[in-house]
């Protein structure tokens, strides 16, 4: 590994930043463009950059697979539980309208919600499936 | 009026120098040297359009983003193209060789 010293070292400068940018757009989404696929994504990347600078084990050993999987059927848990907390409500499924006093209100938790979701799925995911074609140079 | 004419000069350089990467890098003959036209131009050619841009938008908010996007294009830039080629070398890919006659 010593031969991705140039890599290692931009690494450790550019994967806050990249990450950094990944919940700002997480967070930003409901004012600008953005949102939890953007923000999923872009985190990902700087995992796959971590994977690429740092090797296969290091980069399992950060965030490993098990819990990767987990993160990701929390996020869809998280997505449909909106939904499903809306039906109880008294709402439609993913009608977030009822979630607080005024429906602006009820519409900003709602859509903050799902994002997160939306970004935890999409992130954990495209990690996973980075891990699983680094994996896959491996065999013989 | 000036800036204006200053930046439209530099949007047209950087321009001109993505066209001169574009077409080294469908011209020449193996990896190395496409790499080589591509990554000496591209870092060039961002800092034009950057700094194009910046010009006909003064000091703002705007600008000192522009500024930033720079900055990473700096760094990462040259990485990349440095990491390509490593990367092909170290897969033993061999670099064309030119016939002495």
């Amino acid at each position: 590994m010593k031969s991705h010293l140039l890599l290692q070292v931009l690494a450790r400068y550019l994967i806050p930043l990249i990450l950094l940018f990944a919940f700002y757009v997480q967070f930003h989404g409901d004012f600008s463009p953005g949102g939890g696929f953007q923000a999923g994504a872009i985190f990902s990347a700087a995992m796959v950059f971590y994977l690429l600078a740092f090797g296969l084990p290091a980069a399992e050993r950060v965030l490993p697979p098990s819990w990767l999987r987990i993160l990701a059927c929390f996020g869809l848990l998280l997505y449909a539980g909106t939904g499903l907390v809306d039906v109880l409500l008294g709402g439609e499924f993913l009608n977030y309208s009822v979630m607080a006093k005024t429906p602006l209100e009820g519409q900003h938790i709602g859509i903050i919600l799902i994002e997160i979701g939306v970004g935890m799925t999409v992130a954990s995911t495209l990690t996973l499936i980075f891990y699983a074609f680094a994996h896959w140079s491996r065999l013989p | 009026m000036m800036w204006e004419g200053l930046s439209a000069l530099l949007l047209f350089a950087g321009a001109l120098l993505g066209l001169a990467g574009a077409m080294g890098l469908h011209r020449f003959p193996d990896f190395y040297t496409r790499l080589h036209a591509l990554g000496m131009t591209d870092s060039l050619c961002a800092f034009l359009v950057l700094a194009g841009l910046a010009l006909q938008e003064g000091l703002t908010l705007a600008s000192l983003k522009l500024g930033l996007i720079f900055g990473f294009l700096f760094f990462t830039n040259p990485t990349s193209s440095y990491a390509l080629g490593h990367a092909a070398r170290q897969a033993g890919l061999p670099p064309m060789e030119t016939k002495h006659d």
